[in-house]
């Protein structure tokens, strides 16, 4: 324990803490845990997209032998009388009141000790709707008579959204604008304009431990056991709901399988809250696969793009338009509309932009933050654009891109100058990769190769704070306490690794306590990569403590500076016996100054910035339209790794997830229905989707004002792997596909609508 | 409901239990046993989480049901290695970070070991084909073939020494 640890532990490939209970099956989910006493409950859902509930026929149900009880909107308002949540808007119900937004919507719940008789008994449950008109596509809810909201109901917690409060007659829950320059004159200057729309598709989280929470509610205050990136917010947000103190919500998270931006804020929290008190019995509910695609989505979203460049090529005006739709509910909407808005110009210095970006309402399932937090979205369309401008005027992509790209020093279009964002050089790296000038062999026949890549960037998400606490035992050993959610990520690992670096102790040796809010301090969330940055800083900072407070207390021991005394030593002396400890504190928050409304400028829109390219070669089949992707590069700026082991899992993970939301995920509706529910009809990348050569690097790159020259890596790989492929196809077959997913169909009917000979609808 | 006794072997020890006939497999092994390494995800056995040997053969234990398990032997993941030393499977999964939320792993690693079982010296395509009935959501799928290669040059290097 004492041993003096010669090995740095920043920027060693540690195995993950957690490994051994993960591969035994020991591995701690809330799906394992069962309290004694436990209901389990069973939702039963709209089938209407929107409509007036009429009647909630419970009877059969209730009548069921072995059913506890049948729950509705009534009985929470009775122990919550405002039961509306969410971060952006308080606009969610716990169950339906008055009306359903979305199919799927919950309407009540059969609460039973056994799991299948509560399913059986919520067949039984009968509801009636007067259906009233629905609106599912974005562009059109800007001007729908279908209204989702008759009142706007902004939470409070964001500047940007104080001016929506009490709206009505609209479906439009942000609008953000970003005006730099002057755009209509440099269009107007222009040497050649070009404009284009894009499409991106509603997808799914699917992480493979669907939702699961369980909420014990007693006398003395609320355990939440919870599936939750957000800890912290749960608890505040449970605590406002029931008027009470944060200390009588108790918020417990072990690991999670998966999470992906799904598990953020509140999904079953409040549910399992109001059904336990309303019970007086632990409740749980785990959501069967199905019901997962009625909880929360990716947004789908139209965007709109126009540049102009001058004779030589340079980019001098863009203009982008871009809609969200948000589904039913706003959840984190607004914050992707306006956090992911402001880079929808891309990693490009352009002298005079404009952006208009809207968070619309629909009669869709919720969308909210999934793996990039709307980026994903922007560069399938910036990336797009940027490949098509250079094959129209001629000219090579990468060398286009280079020409116009944004380099270190230079105002971002929100006028935040670029610090430590290795945009060029992840650009280099994806075509020194590809051997990008060097020959490439084309395909002959029916089979045709061609390549692409693209280059993308995101902004940190801001202000937001972490804090730490470790802990330093008497015999040397310590544990950190931190709110950070460990879902697969490594981020137990990861912060291990800080201590340790901090107090040179083997990372392996390091506990790290998972959340629990009446243990672990407060951290914002798991999300949008900032853990690593800001729960970083708060880990080092809090072992810093320590290791001052060590050196203090040899000091108020009369030893010398830089005594040989060991830490268990030190304490015998100070308590005459093995006992005591030495508890360190961190807390972080980075500097931030909000985008001014209405101009989206700020000379400080991030802490960081987070880079990722992508390059891809594909084969496509022209009698087909299937598209085999063989070789996908996925570079990053990622500052510098603390695991690089682990980041690279995290940058192949990101980027073949993508794929799949390239090549064939998509949810298909029906009326506001999902008509593929399931993952019998709705598929996810498996190991036969895997490109036959997977190349993952980390470019040479420090975050100056990162933790260890450290930031951010979940998401960055994912942005660049849309458009490179479809940057690939045109390379390959001269077709352009628009919008998400290029699967075979989209690529056959493209290639026959090049030939004239287009197919007609299915 | 009708209930029935059922009598099986499980991770090595004899073993009776009383399930319904609806109940699957992975409900008899949470339940009654306490075992959380088959866990259900798709619910319909599509995605692997749930992987059981019964007799020496994987099944989706999400669909299997639990009274056709009288008589069987059964093996969960939990049963792999030793209370204090890990099978080479497990080592290697580890080794390879051929994980992230560990939530499929257990399955991986069962049909891993049905895989070895049945070809030691598997190559990717081989591997590929065997594994494809798994998902992995966090697709640490390069890693995991890599996992299956290392676990086994390590069972052949034990075997052998």
């Amino acid at each position: 324990m004492n041993t003096i640890v010669q090995a740095k532990q920043v920027g060693r490939s540690v195995n993950r803490l957690e490994a051994r209970e993960k591969v035994s099956g020991r591995a701690e989910y809330v799906h394992n845990m069962r309290l004694p006493g436990m209901l389990y409950g069973k939702i039963f859902r709209s089938t209407v997209p929107h409509g007036r509930i009429l009647s909630i026929d419970t009877s059969a149900a209730r009548e069921m032998p072995g059913v506890f009880r049948v729950v509705t909107s009534e009985d929470v308002r009775k122990v919550i009388p405002h039961p509306y949540y969410g971060p952006a808007f308080h606009d969610q119900p716990i169950l339906a009141i008055d009306k359903v937004r979305h199919v799927g919507e919950p309407v009540a719940v059969v609460l039973a000790s056994d799991p299948h008789i509560a399913e059986a008994a919520a067949q039984l449950i009968v509801a009636e709707y007067e259906e009233m008109p629905a609106v599912f596509d974005e562009v059109e809810a800007m001007t729908s008579a279908a209204i989702v909201h008759e009142e706007l109901k902004p939470a409070g917690t964001f500047p940007d959204l104080k001016h929506l409060k009490g709206k009505t007659h609209t479906n439009i829950a942000l609008d953000f604008q970003l005006r730099r320059g002057d755009v209509d004159k440099a269009f107007a200057e222009a040497a050649q304009v070009f404009e284009h729309t894009f499409r991106t598709q509603q997808v799914l989280h699917v992480p493979l431990e669907p939702f699961v929470s369980i909420a014990d509610a007693g006398a003395s205050g609320l355990t939440i056991y919870t599936a939750s990136q957000s800890p912290s917010f749960v608890r505040i947000e449970i605590a406002r709901l029931l008027g009470w103190p944060e200390n009588k919500v108790r918020v417990k998270v072990p690991h999670l399988g998966g999470g992906f931006g799904a598990k953020l804020y509140i999904k079953l929290e409040a549910l399992v809250t109001a059904l336990s008190i309303i019970a007086r019995r632990p409740v749980k509910i785990s959501l069967p696969m199905e019901e997962q695609f009625y909880t929360i989505t990716k947004h789908a979203a139209t965007l709109r793009i126009k540049s102009g460049i001058d004779k030589d090529g340079r980019l001098t005006a863009r203009k982008c338009d871009v809609w969200w739709n948000g589904g039913a509910y706003a959840d984190i909407g607004p914050r992707v509309t306006q956090k992911s808005g402001f880079t929808a110009p891309g990693p490009y210095d352009i002298d005079n932009v404009s952006i208009d970006s809207y968070a619309l309402y629909t009669n869709l399932p919720p969308a909210g933050a999934l793996r990039g937090f709307g980026i994903p979205q922007l560069v399938w369309a910036y990336e797009c654009h940027t490949d098509m401008i250079a094959r129209a005027i001629g000219r090579d992509p990468v060398d286009f891109r280079r020409q116009n790209i944004l380099r270190e020093g230079r105002p971002q279009a929100t006028g935040t100058e670029m610090k430590d964002a290795a945009i060029e050089a992840v650009l280099d790296r994806v075509a020194e990769r590809m051997n990008w000038s060097g020959a490439f062999d084309r395909g002959t026949g029916t089979v045709r190769r061609g390549r692409g890549v693209a280059v993308a960037f995101k902004a940190s998400i801001s202000p937001t704070t972490s804090m730490a606490v470790v802990n330093l035992f008497a015999d040397g050993s310590c544990a950190l306490y931190c709110s950070t959610v460990d879902m697969g990520q490594g981020s137990d690992t990861a912060m291990a690794q800080i201590v340790g670096e901090v107090l040179n102790l083997a990372a392996e040796t390091v506990k790290v306590v998972h959340p629990d809010t009446d243990v672990t301090p407060y951290d914002m969330a798991t999300l949008g990569s900032r853990s690593t940055f800001h729960m970083g800083h708060a880990v080092r900072l809090a072992a810093e403590d320590v290791r001052d407070k060590v050196v203090a207390l040899a000091r108020e021991l009369g030893l010398p500076e830089g005594t040989n005394y060991s830490v268990p030593d030190l304490f015998k002396k100070k308590y005459g016996m093995q006992a005591g400890n030495i508890v360190g504190v961190g807390s972080f928050i980075p500097s931030y100054t909000p985008p001014n409304y209405g101009t989206g400028q700020t000379p400080n829109a991030t802490p960081f910035w987070m880079v990722g390219g992508t390059g891809a070669e594909v084969e496509v089949d022209t009698e087909t339209g299937h598209v085999k992707v063989t070789r996908l590069i996925n570079v990053a700026d990622v500052g510098r790794p603390i695991n690089p082991k682990i980041v690279e899992t995290q940058l192949s993970g990101g980027a073949l997830m993508q794929l799949g939301f390239t090549m064939f995920e998509k949810m298909h509706f029906d009326g506001g229905q999902v008509t593929n529910a399931s993952l019998a009809d709705y598929k996810i990348p498996g190991i036969f989707d895997v490109p036959a050569i997977m190349e993952n690097e980390v470019v040479d790159a420090v975050q100056h004002n990162g933790p260890f020259g450290a930031k951010g890596v979940g998401e960055s790989a994912t942005f660049g792997v849309s458009p490179a492929i479809a940057n690939a196809i045109d390379d390959a077959v001269g077709v352009r596909l628009t919008e998400l997913p290029l699967n075979a169909e989209a690529v056959f009917r493209a290639l026959r609508a090049k030939a004239n000979n287009p197919l007609g609808d299915a | 409901m009708a209930e029935r006794t059922v009598h099986f072997t499980l991770n090595g020890a004899p073993v009776t239990a009383v399930v319904e006939q609806h109940h699957n497999l992975v409900e008899l092994l949470q339940r009654e046993f306490d075992l959380f390494g088959a866990r259900e995800s798709c619910g319909q056995g599509l995605c692997g989480c749930c992987t059981v040997l019964v007799n020496g053969m994987a099944v989706s234990g999400c669909l299997y049901l639990a009274s056709a398990v009288d008589g069987a032997e059964v093996v969960t993941v939990e049963h792999l290695g030793s209370g204090t030393t890990l099978d080479p499977i497990q080592e290697a999964f580890i080794e390879q970070g051929a994980f992230q939320c560990g939530f499929c792993t257990p399955g991986f690693i069962l049909m891993t070991k049905q895989l070895l079982d049945a070809n030691p010296n598997p190559d990717d395509d081989q591997i590929r084909h065997y594994l494809a009935g798994n998902l992995c959501r966090c697709a640490a799928y390069p890693e995991i073939i890599q996992a299956v290669k290392s676990a086994a040059r390590k069972r052949v290097s034990r075997a052998t020494t």
